[in-house]
């Protein structure tokens, strides 16, 4: 019996075959594959398996050593030190090393490298190499966030330390130390990859990994129809729909897994009717979520309770939906002084009657349905909403920036780091900061502040659930939903097994089957 | 007629430098910069890095000294780099030009192949069965929204039969295939595209065709040909034919710069790299140093086509001459 159970074991364990190709299909190209340069998503997928970080993020969210073998924290947070892997070559054969750590800090910080991600790194007073594989970070304050910072992918300090990061042909050309080496890039058309045969991990089983761009969603659906795509996103319709057909079911297998962002309506609150906090949560009982996840996501999705994502230790689990309730609507509305004089069907306050616009941005559907079904509930409690969609660039600069706004409809990508001083402190209210609805409350600030000065999650955690009360509270933002993100895999994939994080992070164990491979070379 | 070509030529600058000068203006005071669009909404990103970038791409200047700049390096013919990831320009534009060019020189071969015998025949036989039929087809096709019809050719030909690629210019395999597997690939790949992006133009210039050789089949020249007795044959494509082609030379200059214009829509359905979609992305981004190079691209194009159809009008039409007035 024993004997049979270690045959079993082992055909499984061995059994596993190199070869085929994973042809991703995707809307858009990438920009540049400089590391700290890219900051869109096709950019970030392609950097993501050609490069590592000092840390990442594991199946199920917790931070765990990528090139980093362990660390110390000592004073509190204040000081990290990263004891690298020594046995990492980057993909031209090069050693990899602690100077390649402090080289991409370096290149963080540069005022003439028009990078992003700078924030964090800033905050940094010093950076020493201990040897060549022990590095020591030095904090100017203890600062919380900071640790998840190091999963910024490295850069080689061989190759790039002469460049000029904006302009170098290293962005079409990069050397990582990741499971896939570049091979070949044709604009607008695919980027080609090849298993890194001397991964540190070990050597992707899948040979080489395709991203196709295939800028039209019905072409791109037309080429998974024909399986010339394996790997892609799907819209709620593609996916309760278009894929349910008995083809679809035996070649694809379909993941519907949260997002990390949620979706709101956040209200101009410079605007008077929206100072009272009790208009705000009237408009909150007046509109239906789960009738907005029901129409506009088709059910795939869930209702968002606040500004931490279900799935992160900084959410709260006390904090209660406020339901739909169309009377408690009223009675908040008549107790704020709004109530219908005329008898024209809106109400109406000193002679004004309640009426507002949202904006939201142009491109997006769902945001424009979800506008929709609002416009819809509110009109039912007598508020006349109107809805005005704008190109992202005039969006910004004329009506986010010159807070010439009364309602906002949009998304965060809040990431699994929960800090959000950045969207709530109310020092965070200047031009082009993202405290555009100029929140204010002098409790959140300190429990911000608080919650990034201390490594200790307890603490923070108190921290974070207190802010999340209050804020679910006084209504800032009408939390709409968190949309479930939905791809679709050809079957003849082994070894997917979706997690809290997604179902990617496992790439390098996926195979297939040597029959059913599809691509020979 | 050099002097006359010269003085076209010297003519072209100040109104290239007043197209520059207008088009600098009109993209800078459009809403918006390149920079907000560095950033997606995620908090992580801190705010100052916009400042930043400002500061790198030279946008805290005021707009004459930004003008000024570009001029000087357009002088020598440097377009800049791309505000959107640091490449060269003119890269970026020169490796999108193949597949757009081919496209539509393709598609312009056929549309003329087979929009010219429809139109001299129904020209020929106005009013019959075949004229009122081909225009009642070129206009069915001209008025189908390009889109649509991509859609409903891969449908059939791709997803269901089977025998033609949905999309791309080239197979996955491509680099792994011989010279002659590359040639057939590459056809495989644009006969969809040209087909489609033909459908089209056949109505305009098919009906443009008819038009001109009615027009010439009423002139006494074609009257007192057939009086000769001239065999119906003769008269239509030695006497008629020619002449009615010539106003042809006027449109073929016209579409010079076409040849280097794309359509986004038409691109994305096919997945093709081409220029349209370069420019429409350079122009969401507020990447003014790709659009002030498209526009300069197209401008000069332009331009460029009608001196070219001037000049061979005068050839091919005797009655046509510059610069000699005199005479």
């Amino acid at each position: 019996m024993g004997f049979i159970l270690f045959l079993t074991c082992a055909t499984s364990a061995y059994a596993k075959e190199y070869g085929d190709a994973l042809v991703v299909g995707s809307i858009s190209d990438a920009r540049t594959l400089v590391p700290i340069l890219a900051s869109d998503s096709a950019s970030a997928d392609i950097v993501g398996v050609v490069f590592n970080a000092l840390i990442k993020y594991d199946e199920n969210l917790n931070l765990v050593g990528d090139l980093a073998e362990s660390w110390e924290i000592e004073d509190g947070g204040r000081i990290i030190i990263f004891h690298l892997r020594k046995d990492v070559l980057w993909h031209d054969g090069h050693q990899f090393s602690a100077k390649d750590v402090e080289f991409t800090y370096q290149m963080l910080i540069d005022p003439d490298v028009p990078t992003p991600y700078s924030g964090d790194f800033e905050r940094i007073e010093r950076v020493e190499l201990i040897d060549d594989y022990t590095i020591k970070i030095v904090y100017k304050e203890i600062f919380a966030p900071a640790f998840s910072s190091w999963t910024m992918p490295l850069m080689p300090r061989h190759i790039l330390a002469n460049e000029d990061l904006s302009q170098t042909e290293f962005s079409r050309n990069p050397i990582g130390t990741g499971p896939y080496k570049f091979k070949s890039w044709r604009t607008q058309e695919k980027i080609e990859l090849v298993a890194n045969a001397d991964y540190f991990e070990h050597r992707p089983f899948i040979n080489r990994y395709i991203y196709r761009v295939i800028p039209d969603q019905a072409t791109l659906f037309l080429e998974l129809q024909t399986k010339n795509v394996d790997l892609t996103g799907l819209s709620p319709l593609q996916y309760t729909r278009q894929t349910d057909t008995a083809k679809f079911k035996k070649y694809f297998r379909k993941f519907c897994l949260p997002s990390f962002g949620y979706t709101y309506l956040g209200y101009n609150l410079t605007d008077v009717r929206f100072k009272d906090k009790r208009v705000r949560q009237a408009l909150n009982y007046a509109v239906d979520k789960n009738e907005i996840i029901q129409t506009v996501l088709l059910g795939l999705g869930r209702q968002s309770l606040g500004p931490f994502l279900p799935q992160s230790w900084a959410f709260n689990p006390q904090v209660k939906a406020m339901p739909f309730n169309l009377q408690r609507s009223r009675r908040l509305l008549k107790e704020a002084g709004w109530q219908d004089t005329d008898g024209d069907g809106w109400l109406d306050k000193n002679g004004q009657i309640f009426e507002f616009t949202i904006i939201t941005n142009q491109g997006n559907e769902q945001r424009l349905k979800t506008a929709e079904v609002i416009q819809h509930r509110l009109a039912g409690v007598g508020i006349r909403v109107k809805i005005k969609v704008l190109e992202w660039s005039v969006f910004l600069a004329e009506f986010i920036d010159r807070r010439n706004f009364a309602a906002v409809l949009l998304g965060w990508g809040i990431g699994i780091e929960p800090d959000n001083f950045d969207i709530w402190h109310s020092s965070k209210t200047g031009e082009g900061e993202f405290n555009f609805i100029s929140y204010k409350n002098e409790e959140v600030d300190r429990l911000l502040e608080e919650a990034r000065g201390t490594f200790d999650r307890k603490r923070r955690k108190s921290c974070y659930h207190r802010i999340h009360e209050i804020i679910y509270d006084e209504q800032p933002y009408m939390f709409l939903y968190i949309a479930d993100i939905l791809s679709i895999v050809h079957s003849r994939f082994q070894e997917i097994v979706p997690a809290p994080i997604g179902i990617r992070y496992n790439l390098i164990d996926w195979w297939v089957p040597r029959a059913q491979q599809r691509y020979k070379k | 007629m050099l002097n006359y070509i010269i003085r076209r030529l010297i003519g072209i600058i100040p109104l290239l430098f007043g197209i520059t000068i207008i088009s600098f203006a009109i993209i800078h005071l459009a809403p918006g910069e390149p920079t907000t669009q560095q950033e997606f909404m995620t908090p992580r990103i801190s705010s100052d890095t916009r400042a930043r970038l400002a500061r790198l791409y030279d946008l805290d200047k005021p707009l004459h000294i930004q003008y000024w700049h570009w001029l000087k390096r357009f002088i020598c013919l440097d377009f800049g780099r791309s505000l959107a990831d640091g490449r060269r320009v003119i890269d970026k534009i020169l490796e999108r030009i193949p597949v757009t060019l081919t496209i539509n020189i393709l598609a312009l071969v056929l549309i003329l192949s087979v929009s010219i015998p429809i139109g001299v025949i129904s020209a020929s036989k106005s009013g019959s069965l075949f004229d009122k039929t081909s225009t009642i087809l070129v206009f069915i096709g001209f008025a189908l929204p390009s889109f649509w019809i991509a859609l409903l050719l891969m449908q059939l030909f791709s997803v269901k039969l089977g025998w033609l690629p949905i999309s791309g210019i080239k197979s996955l395999d491509f680099e792994y295939l011989s010279w002659s597997g590359k040639l057939l690939d590459l056809i495989h790949h644009l006969i969809l595209p040209v087909f489609v992006s033909s459908i089209g133009g056949l109505a305009g210039f098919s009906r443009y065709i008819r038009q001109n050789m009615l027009e010439v089949l009423s002139q006494p020249y074609i009257t007192a040909a057939k009086a000769k007795g001239l065999s119906r044959h003769q008269v239509l494509y030695r006497h008629a034919f020619p002449n009615a082609l010539l106003p042809l030379v006027t449109i073929l200059g016209l579409s010079v710069p076409g040849l280097l214009g794309g359509s986004v829509i038409f691109e994305s359905i096919f997945a093709l790299p081409g220029i349209g979609e370069l420019f429409y992305r350079a122009v969401m981004m507020r990447d003014y140093n790709l659009i002030m190079a498209e526009v300069v691209l197209g401008a000069i194009l332009t331009m460029l086509g009608n001196l070219t159809a001037d000049i061979a009008y005068a050839y091919v039409d005797p009655r046509i001459r510059y610069g000699d007035g005199s005479r």
